[in-house]
């Protein structure tokens, strides 16, 4: 519905009167083309700029969360070494500041422990254990003096590697929990270990300071997948997480993956160097690009905008240059018109001045003949008596004035569609173009009212447009009445500088639908009686030349009334006079 | 009151001088400019009545030569194209000479005759 009332004229036109080689233009095609060239123009940058855009900005906020990922995956892995690696030190210097004797003072280990909790923290209790495995002393809240550990993965690997930080485990004391061991060789070739459990909290701590935003979490495991202390997400100590042990890497390693629920998954791990565990942080990719999500629809939104505002520009612009050349190219096939038109009448005019003039002079030799025998009629006695003959000479001289009249009226008609500008009379107007008009009233019964008063001045304007413009608007009374119809010419003084014209009929009428385009041209409804639709629009354009204005009002089956105003004073066009028919 | 006719219709100019002569006036005609000129070198006339368009020379150019051999005389012209009105702007130019359109009433045509020798004595 809507389509179809902002459909543009030109949509559908088509130029059927003007044949088919003055058509210049396919309006569709035009607008089509300016459309969609200017649309591919604007929008295919537009939409290319703002993809390769959208795919780098996504692309940095990607590689940003993957960046801070790893920074952070670093910075924590760090921080555990730190930890890690200051207890290691601590126990190597007891292992070295003190004697074994002193080491295996229950008194002097307690002294040990308590300073180390008050200094750098993070223990739970220290033992020594000799050469065989047996813990000979311990100081902390288990009682664990004597328990033969030789057995244990830790205390085997200690012997070997020296140092050992062992994964968590449960232990004799079934509690989750992880020791730094380290071995210290004596003079003698024997050796003692000295062995310390740290503080699962403090260990813990470490993670807990993380800052990770919505669901994401940071946990350690071992080399097994063995969940290794409780995180925020994951409370099964021990037990092995949902995750694959990550592949060995020296450095911090980012990868992309999904959760069990296939949920985008930022994974940061890194391998903590000489001990069991794993540094993993997990973060949700939909939560830290929530804030792109938003901008993402936000661009969305405008480009979008963006788009349908250009395509409305574009449309609208489109068609309004269209349709205004549409409307030129009207103008244009109408003055053609018009000019083939005149062209013609004035050939018509031309032919009938010609045609007059040949008659002109052997109507005056039959005259002159003619009023001789009347002459010798009247100047001799023997034929002054003979009514019948006189009679006969004077019938033939009337005649010959009839075609005078006829010929005259021919000649002045025709002179008057080449001549311009000049004084002139409606009056005399009327009467010219009655006169060719007369004959066809009489034969269909038009009765004809000429109502003219006297005050109407004399006025300029142009003779033959005007000439024309009556006989169009009289011919077309005669064609929209039946026999016994009755035509009205009447003018009137409209007002100091304007005359009116009407000129009404009784006939057929025109109907409500047809009134808007009666001066469109090419319009008809006589298409069928040879009727060029042209008569009437170029009616318009003459008044228009003439600088008055036609209204009409109509009544199916009443009549149909033309109202002219003329201006009394004519007013000259800007290059009128030096115009000339191209071509 | 001599008159001399040109038309380049004899049929017409014999006709019409024969009827002027009925009513008296001495009328002689020409069918081409050369012949009225000739006319005018051995006789005298009063009036000359033109047609505007002759072949060779016009009815205006014959009226140029005419007057210069007898300023007096006086000129009527006859047209068989265009009407009174046309001629009433061509009248302005030509001076004071009468135009009629063909046919002519030869009473109308009389008149304007008398009209234009009394004129004659007016412009003395």
């Amino acid at each position: 519905m809507i389509a179809i009332r902002f459909k543009p004229k030109f949509w559908d036109h088509q130029d059927v009167a003007a044949g088919p080689f003055k058509s210049l233009f396919n309006f569709r095609k035009i607008w089509k083309l300016a459309v969609f060239l200017t649309a591919g123009v604007a929008l295919i940058p537009l939409i290319f700029m703002a993809t390769i855009d959208y795919n780098v900005a996504q692309n940095a906020i990607e590689s940003e969360i993957l960046l801070r990922t790893s920074r952070l995956v670093s910075n924590t892995r760090r921080s555990i070494s730190f930890f890690l690696d200051e207890r290691k030190l601590a126990l190597n210097f007891i292992i070295h500041d003190n004697t074994l004797e002193d080491l295996n003072n229950p008194g002097r280990l307690s002294e040990i422990l308590e300073n180390l909790k008050k200094s750098i923290g993070g223990f739970c209790d220290i033992g020594v254990i000799d050469e065989s495995g047996v813990q000979v002393n311990y100081v902390g809240p288990y009682h664990l003096i004597g328990v033969d550990y030789s057995n244990q993965a830790w205390y085997r690997e200690v012997v070997e590697r020296h140092v050992y930080i062992s994964d968590v485990f449960l232990g004799i004391r079934h509690v989750p929990h992880f020791v730094i061991a380290v071995k210290h060789n004596l003079p003698d070739g024997s050796f003692f270990v000295i062995r310390a459990s740290l503080d699962m909290d403090w260990f813990r701590a470490l993670l807990s300071d993380i800052e990770l935003v919505g669901t994401g979490d940071a946990f350690i495991i071992n080399q097994d997948g063995i969940l290794q202390m409780p995180s925020r997400y994951q409370n099964a100590v021990l037990e092995k997480v949902p995750l694959s042990v990550p592949e060995y890497s020296t450095n911090t390693v980012v990868y992309q993956t999904s959760d069990k629920d296939e949920r985008d998954l930022i994974v940061g791990y890194a391998y903590i160097t000489d001990t069991p565990f794993i540094l993993i942080v997990t973060k949700q990719k939909t939560e830290l690009m929530k804030p792109w999500f938003e901008t993402r629809s936000q661009l969305t939104g405008f480009l979008i905008f963006s788009i349908s505002a250009i395509l409305m520009v574009i449309i609208g612009v489109s068609t309004y240059l269209v349709n205004n050349v549409y409307l030129a190219d009207q103008r244009r096939v109408m003055t053609l018109h018009q000019v083939e038109y005149a062209n013609k009448l004035a050939s018509i005019g031309r032919l009938a001045a010609g045609v007059a003039h040949e008659i002109n002079n052997p109507l005056a030799i039959i005259n002159e003949k003619a009023g001789l025998i009347k002459d010798i009629f009247s100047f001799r006695k023997e034929y002054t008596g003979d009514a019948k003959l006189n009679g006969l000479v004077d019938s033939i001289i009337s005649s010959v004035e009839r075609c005078g009249a006829i010929t005259k009226r021919l000649l002045n008609f025709a002179r008057h569609i080449e001549v311009s500008v000049q004084k002139l009379s409606i009056q005399s107007v009327v009467n010219d173009v009655l006169g060719f008009l007369v004959k066809e009233a009489e034969y269909k019964s038009i009765t004809i009212a000429v109502d003219i008063p006297d005050d109407i001045p004399e006025f300029e304007s142009d003779r033959g447009k005007l000439q024309q413009i009556l006989l169009n608007l009289i011919n077309n009374a005669f064609a929209a009445m039946t026999e016994g119809g009755l035509l009205e010419i009447k003018v009137s003084r409209h007002n100091e500088d304007k005359i009116a014209v009407m000129v009404a009929d009784n006939g057929c009428g025109i109907s409500e639908s047809d009134m808007k385009r009666v001066f469109e041209p090419f319009f008809t409804t006589k298409s069928r009686t040879g009727g060029t639709g042209l008569g009437l629009s170029i009616t318009y354009g003459l008044v228009q030349e003439i600088g008055g204005t036609i209204q009409v009002h109509s009544t199916v089956g009443k009549g149909t009334r033309f109202n002219i105003m003329l201006p009394l004073t004519y007013k000259k066009k800007k290059g009128e006079g030096n115009a000339c028919i191209a071509g | 009151m001599r008159v001399l006719l040109v038309d380049d219709e004899e049929q017409l100019v014999s006709t019409l001088a024969e009827r002027l002569a009925l009513r008296g006036i001495d009328a002689v005609w020409a069918t081409s400019s050369t012949a009225a000129l000739e006319l005018a070198q051995s006789e005298t006339f009063d009036l000359a009545v033109l047609d505007v368009k002759i072949p060779k020379i016009s009815g205006l150019e014959l009226k140029k030569r005419l007057q210069a051999l007898y300023p007096q005389m006086k000129f009527i012209f006859m047209t068989g194209h265009g009407s009174e009105d046309d001629f009433k702007i061509g009248a302005a130019e030509a001076g004071k000479d009468f135009y009629l359109v063909k046919p002519v009433k030869i009473e109308s045509l009389i008149e304007k005759m008398n009209e234009v020798v009394q004129q004659k004595g007016d412009d003395k």
